[in-house]
């Protein structure tokens, strides 16, 4: 029963993805096309006569209105086709995918080092409240959470890469190495093939950005732990365990934190999304060819098909994420149940 | 259950920092050879030559491809390059080229007077079955659009014999030879063309000295050394990587922790640090390029000639330099810099002088000043590397004479589309020189053929007649004494009527690793790698 109503509701989510969907190409068209300047310039170069400007914009069918232009890229779209690149002349559905899995590659390693030391942090400072321990913990979390990325990037390269050459200063494999993506995901390819330098040189590459990256959802993490875990902690069958003896450590692992889930993997959840779409100063700075650093070029370029099917991939993402997290919940928490309204 | 869970991601993490530890320090495995990496600041977009407008994919097509003439190593003028010698008619009509005998393109296909008809051809004429994978933008804009168009500079070309081949022009170009030895109009292998046109900016084929092996997207492209290059002993070196780095802090960063080699787009502060490193050296070039504050002479009240002489001297170009530059630049009397030749020495500039541009003023009917607007560009160009910066300068002495700016910025497509439709009132803008050609910056920038919106060139919106005139009769000719007397003319007048102020001519910084030899930077920033080596 519980399974059918599960299911039932997970199709009903994903069947509001639809309209989501819909919404958000045509808030992105609208806004790619209300900023002036055009893609035509980028490929014509700065030089270009108004005639051959002129000719570029109607064999991209620039010069006809925005209503019929939304039409063509939408049945595109119906038909699986994302578009292809105005400026490397490359379909968008080939060329998006090792940006796709670097940006995710680069999320998923600082939101291991986020959820990691965030409730780690939110745990110490809960277990001991009003203590030194909570008031540094607190203090790591504001600061981390007020620190521009790409201030703490810069900062990050200049210390650990330079000073003291701990780590590569940028992108994610040693340029020298000869290394062809598979999957374009680095640690997954190189443990496909075997190879272990690959694979300890794209961890060094992958430390310093995920570790800036990682630092504010950290911190949010932390916060969110410490406060959820603080309320947990007051219930009664808290006091209950720890009066039948049961070691702190299991106390807290085991009985609290599970509890204190929920709003945590909630935050998680939008954390994830955010990087995913928010990596650019980081992809900048570490020189990570990402997904955000794809968007943010096309939009200077005005390269429209990649605005448009960049933040609807990223959109979908996002949504589905989210989709997962709140399935989540009733994984979790039994208590929690879909279906009913 | 949970208990073994535990022990479990402990153990990977375990094992994981055991992998990092043992291995750390083994990064460049099985690389003996000589590898090097240039870092810059962007992709390239594509790599056919002719299908590009932008310097970083140039920078890389040029190690791949090669045209019939080219740029001297150090200055702009015309050499032998897959051609080895030329003649051309008296009339300037017929431009007959001889072809060096025994190359190969690195996909075997032999170069010949066929291959360079071949290119041509693809490129002018629109309905040929491999006019595709781009717009060919620099073709028609050197040489006047494309087959069939009024403009258009070349009939035919064709293969007379095996390595002899025939330019016919509908009328004679000046800057013909200085155009074709722009990088962009490098000889590709018909035969790969062929097999997919689109494809061929992914997959490039010349007769350069680098093969083209791999690209990732937005990271890096890596090129093979041409075993079979013609010049014998060339290149150096066995790999070359260009390495996209973004942020100008970052890549610096990464020349200073022996990650790359050589770099470009160096931040003007930084300059100082690689001179007084003892493990880098710095490399200067004289740029091919002009930066200016246009003056929009349709708009009151810059239509007064005295009021542009005005803003002329009220500006402080050392100032600016020492400010924002460096010191790596020089300043700007003319539009185009004195690495060009015609370019007139004799033209004083209008000196900063507060007072004579008050007196200016008044005599123009402004004794009390007015106020502007100031359009200051925020995209760093090489010949501007902080525009909003040098605006907020250059207003502070506005101000002295009365003229009160109110200084607007916008991102740079904004900012391209509102100066080419002649919004602005008075912009700040530049200028980078692509053929070493007085033609490529006085005509492009100044004349009124120019300044039809919306994409006007000539954003000063100056329409002199007298100009017109000067720079059509030094198109069509091709004695280049005659030429260069011509454009001293032009500068004179352009002088005279001050349609821009103009700044300063950037010097361009590179910065590489002290073991780099063989590196000679050239003006219209072509890179000459394949002298390269590393000690």
């Amino acid at each position: 029963m519980v399974k059918t109503e599960m299911l039932a509701y997970t199709i009903r989510r994903i069947l509001m993805l639809i309209p989501v969907l819909i919404g958000m190409s045509i808030i992105t068209f609208a806004i790619v096309h209300a900023i002036p300047g055009d893609p035509a310039k980028t490929i014509a170069g700065e030089k270009a006569t108004p005639e051959q400007l002129q000719e570029i914009r109607e064999s991209l069918g620039l010069d006809k209105p925005a209503y019929i232009q939304y039409f063509h890229y939408l049945g595109d779209l119906l038909r699986g086709d994302l578009g292809t690149s105005l400026i490397t002349k490359v379909p968008i559905s080939e060329e998006i995918g090792p940006f796709l899995a670097a940006t995710a590659e680069l999320t998923a390693a600082s939101m291991l080092i986020a959820v990691f030391f965030g409730v780690n942090l939110g745990i110490l400072s809960a277990w001991r409240q009003n203590s030194w321990w909570d008031y540094s913990a607190m203090l790591i979390a504001l600061i981390g959470v007020s620190m521009p990325v790409f201030w703490l990037g810069l900062m990050e390269q200049w210390f650990f890469a330079q000073e003291l050459g701990w780590f590569p200063s940028n992108g994610r494999i040693d340029a020298r190495m000869e290394f062809e993506g598979i999957t374009h995901f680095y640690v997954i390819d190189s443990l496909l093939r075997g190879d272990y330098a690959a694979l300890s040189d794209v961890l060094m590459h992958l430390i310093l950005p995920a570790a800036a990256l990682g630092t504010i959802p950290m911190a949010i993490i932390a916060r969110m732990t410490r406060s959820s875990m603080l309320e947990v902690m007051r219930s009664d069958y808290i006091r209950t365990a720890r009066a039948k003896g049961l070691s702190e450590f299991w106390v807290i692992y085991k009985h609290t934190l599970k509890n204190a889930c929920i709003p945590v993997l909630t935050v998680v959840g939008l954390q994830l999304g955010l990087l995913l779409g928010g990596a650019v100063l980081t992809e900048t700075i570490f020189s990570w060819p990402g997904v955000g650093r794809y968007i943010y070029d096309a939009i200077n370029s005005r390269n429209y098909p990649v605005i448009q099917s960049g933040i609807l991939v990223l959109a979908t993402i996002f949504v589905v994420i989210n989709l997962i997290v709140d399935l989540l919940y009733a994984w979790i928490d039994p208590r929690i149940q879909y279906g009913k309204e | 259950m949970k208990r073994k869970a535990w022990i479990l991601a402990f153990a990977l993490v375990f094992a994981l920092s055991s992998i990092l530890v043992g291995c750390a320090g083994n990064n460049t495995a099985g690389s003996k050879a000589k590898t090097f990496i240039y870092g810059r600041g962007a992709d390239s977009k594509a790599l056919d030559p002719i299908q590009v407008t932008d310097g970083e994919s140039i920078k890389v097509a040029e190690q791949i491809f090669e045209t019939l003439v080219k740029y001297k190593k150090e200055n702009t003028e015309v050499e032998p390059g897959l051609a080895e010698s030329w003649e051309t008619s008296k009339d300037g009509l017929v431009w007959t080229f001889k072809l060096r005998q025994g190359i190969k393109f690195h996909d075997g296909t032999p170069f010949n007077a066929e291959a360079v008809a071949y290119n041509f051809n693809r490129w002018m004429d629109k309905s040929h079955p491999e006019h595709k994978g781009g717009e060919f933008p620099y073709y028609g804009y050197m040489f006047g659009g494309y087959k069939g168009d009024k403009g258009h500079v070349i009939k035919s070309v064709t293969a007379v014999d095996e390595y002899t081949v025939k330019f016919e022009l509908n009328f004679p170009q000046g800057p013909f030879l200085s155009n074709l030895a722009m990088p962009v109009f490098g000889i590709a292998s018909p035969t790969a063309v062929k097999k997919d046109p689109v494809q061929f900016n992914q997959n490039p084929v010349g007769t350069g000295p680098f093969k083209f092996k791999n690209w990732k997207k937005n990271d890096s492209i890596t090129l093979e050394k041409n075993k079979d290059y013609w010049q014998k002993g060339y290149p150096k070196l066995d790999r070359l990587i260009f390495k996209s780095i973004p942020d100008n802090s970052a890549r610096f960063t990464a020349l200073q922790s022996g990650d790359i080699d050589m770099m470009d787009g160096l931040n003007p502060d930084d300059v100082k640090l690689v001179e007084s490193n003892k493990q880098l050296q710095l490399f200067k070039q004289a740029g091919m390029n002009v930066a200016y504050l246009a003056l929009n002479t349709e708009k009151k009240p810059l239509d007064h000639p005295k009021v542009r002489q005005a803003l002329n001297h009220a500006v402080n170009k050392e100032g600016i330099i020492k400010s924002f530059y460096a010191d790596l630049a020089v300043p700007a009397v003319n539009p185009m810099p004195d690495i060009i030749w015609g370019y007139n020495k004799e033209i004083k500039d209008y000196e900063y002088d507060l007072d004579k541009a008050k007196q200016l003023l008044a005599e123009a009917g402004y004794p009390n000043g007015f106020e502007i607007e100031f359009y200051a560009m925020t995209e760093p160009r090489p010949y501007m590397p902080n525009g909003k910066k040098v605006a907020e300068y250059m207003a502070a002495d506005f101000e002295k004479i009365g003229v009160k700016t109110k200084i607007v910025t916008y991102d740079w497509q904004t900012y391209l589309d509102r100066t080419g439709k002649g919004e602005h009132a008075m912009a700040l803008f530049g200028w980078n020189g692509d053929n070493g050609d007085p033609d490529n910056f006085l005509y492009v920038l100044l004349d009124k053929d120019n300044t039809r919106t919306p994409d006007a060139g000539n954003i000063a919106f100056y329409k002199s007649d007298e100009l017109h005139e000067v720079l059509i009769q030094a198109q069509r000719e091709s004695d280049q004494s005659k030429r260069s007397e011509l454009y001293m003319k032009a500068q004179e007048i352009i002088k005279k009527d001050a349609p821009w102020v103009p700044l300063v001519h950037a010097t361009v910084p590179f910065a590489a690793k002290a073991g780099v030899r063989g590196f000679v930077p050239h003006p219209t920033g072509s890179l000459n790698l394949h002298e390269v080596d590393l000690k």
